[in-house]
């Protein structure tokens, strides 16, 4: 991930200096299968998703319904968010049973202490 | 050996269609291009092209098609006139912004309202800013050629652009000339066979096409596509060179017709063109110093070249055939002027003319040369844009 491919795109997360016009692909063209990993959407997020693992039932709606793939999965068991490409649509927890919610929608700006609003990243930090 | 034939412009269109031979070709008939799909359609059926014929339910549908059978590495063609190039024009942007080489050949009919079947160039001067090359042509001869041409621009590395091919809607699609046809083969080895560089069916080199683009990358593309379009004219260059190997007759960006020690001149488009030729010979043999430059080229506009081909004349008429409402004139005018702003001689004066089919003849185009002689000679322009042949 340090050096930014061909027909991907860069949300402004300090890496290399994106490409100029002449150097792009032509047409817009995405010339690598794949890479959509490497457009990182997760801060256009104005409400981020907390996985209370304490919660969790493991049923794994979250995961089936997540349009971003962005629910991370480790031997079956959801282990937390994927912050780097979470838009937070909240659907996640829309989607958790009501009973059960283990997963709440917070401010961006008022989540998880010092740098939540910015795109630390990695569902680690919450499993 | 090249056969010389009776036939129309759409007839030349499909055969140069049949020639070509496509591998996709989606299409609607719409008058006055119906021809070119029906004729086709036949050359489909009677098996004297490979091509899979689309036969979609509108052109919006036709053009998005060939976008995908381009994108899938096809050869890809369509044809249409008018309300029906209207109809595309949300895909018209998406073809050029793709970089898709897909050919049209587009016969001028008036946009509606009100509801007009005949030639002006309304149709595709609307589609002027939609990144496609634009091609114009006299007749029948030059309709035949320039399609052929065009597949060869189109698909050029440093182009890759769509091309439209124009040609006046009855006055030279339905009209009759003789033209010279090239062997079969001899187009076929002019062409090529296509090979583009990415493809959707190239499964070993998957690409996606026509992917989101924000304003983090957009600005990039589209400023590329742009220098794309400032290589063109390099390209219809060096490709009418080769087309003059095989046919013997030579294009350019623009034809000069007694250009060259002019005083006063007139620009136009298409089949007016030919009209025009007959008053500069007629003035030339009274010793007026009249000429014409018809372009050929118009999307890019070859600038630098219409620069060095005016710059010594003293009086220029642009002939519109279409507005643009702005009060100032019509596309072509607003071209022109804005090339030879910096020059500080020629004075350029704008004629809109021939709006839904109506004639232009001699003796207008006579004033207008009259016109241009009296701003030659006082340097005095009255009404910059005037209307001619319409009743007061």
């Amino acid at each position: 991930m340090s050096t930014l491919k061909e027909g991907t795109a860069d949300v402004g997360i300090a890496r290399e200096e994106p490409k100029g016009w002449r150097d792009v692909p032509t047409g817009g063209l995405i010339t690598e299968a794949g890479n959509a990993m490497e457009y990182e959407t997760g801060d256009w997020r104005t409400f981020r998703p907390v996985w209370h693992k304490d919660r969790c039932i493991q049923c794994l709606f979250c995961w089936v319904y997540c349009p971003d793939s962005a629910v991370e999965v480790r031997d079956g068991k959801v282990v937390g968010i994927d912050y780097k490409h979470c838009k937070g649509c909240g659907i996640c927890a829309n989607e958790c049973p009501p009973k059960v919610r283990a997963i709440k929608m917070e401010l961006e700006s008022e989540a998880a202490g010092e740098g939540a609003a910015g795109n630390e990243g990695g569902g680690k930090d919450n499993a | 050996m090249p056969k010389a034939v009776a036939i129309t412009g759409n007839e030349a269109v499909a055969e140069a269609m049949r020639q070509l031979n496509p591998d996709v070709v989606a299409a609607y008939p719409i008058t006055p291009q119906t021809e070119i799909v029906q004729i086709f359609s036949t050359f489909v059926a009677d098996g004297l092209v490979h091509t899979e014929f689309v036969p979609v339910e509108s052109e919006h549908s036709a053009l998005s098609a060939v976008v995908g059978a381009s994108a899938a590495g096809a050869r890809a063609m369509t044809a249409t006139s008018s309300q029906g190039l209207a109809l595309m024009w949300e895909v018209l942007n998406i073809a050029s912004g793709m970089r898709l080489p897909i050919v049209m050949p587009v016969v001028n009919r008036a946009l509606s309202a009100p509801i007009n079947i005949h030639c002006d160039h309304s149709d595709t001067m609307g589609a002027r800013d939609s990144g496609w090359v634009q091609i114009y042509s006299e007749n029948v001869q030059e309709a035949y050629d320039n399609v052929i041409q065009a597949v060869r621009i189109a698909e050029h590395p440093d182009v890759r652009l769509p091309v439209m091919v124009m040609m006046d809607g009855f006055i030279i699609s339905h009209g009759m000339e003789t033209v010279t046809l090239l062997e079969d083969d001899v187009v076929k080895r002019f062409v090529g066979e296509y090979r583009p560089e990415h493809s959707l069916l190239d499964v070993d080199h998957p690409v996606t096409f026509g992917a989101l683009d924000f304003a983090d990358w957009y600005f990039e593309h589209k400023r590329q596509e742009s220098d794309a379009e400032a290589g063109v004219s390099q390209v219809v260059i060096s490709v009418a060179e080769d087309f003059a190997r095989i046919s013997g007759r030579r294009y350019g960006l623009f034809e000069e017709y007694m250009l060259d020690d002019a005083e006063i001149a007139v620009v136009a488009l298409n089949s007016t063109a030919g009209t025009v030729k007959e008053v500069v010979d007629a003035l030339r043999s009274d010793g007026v110093k009249a000429g014409l430059l018809k372009l050929r080229l118009f999307r890019p506009f070859p600038h630098r070249d219409v620069l060095s081909a005016l710059r010594h004349v003293k009086a220029i008429a642009v002939l519109d055939r279409a507005d643009t409402y702005s009060t100032m004139g019509g596309p072509l005018f607003i071209d022109i002027r804005n090339v030879m702003y910096d020059m500080p001689g020629p004075r350029i004066v704008n004629y809109i003319y021939g709006l839904g089919g109506r004639d232009i003849d001699l003796d207008e185009i006579n004033k207008v040369f009259e016109d241009l002689k009296d701003i030659a000679t006082t340097g005095k322009v009255g009404a910059p844009v005037t209307y001619l042949g319409v009743r007061e």
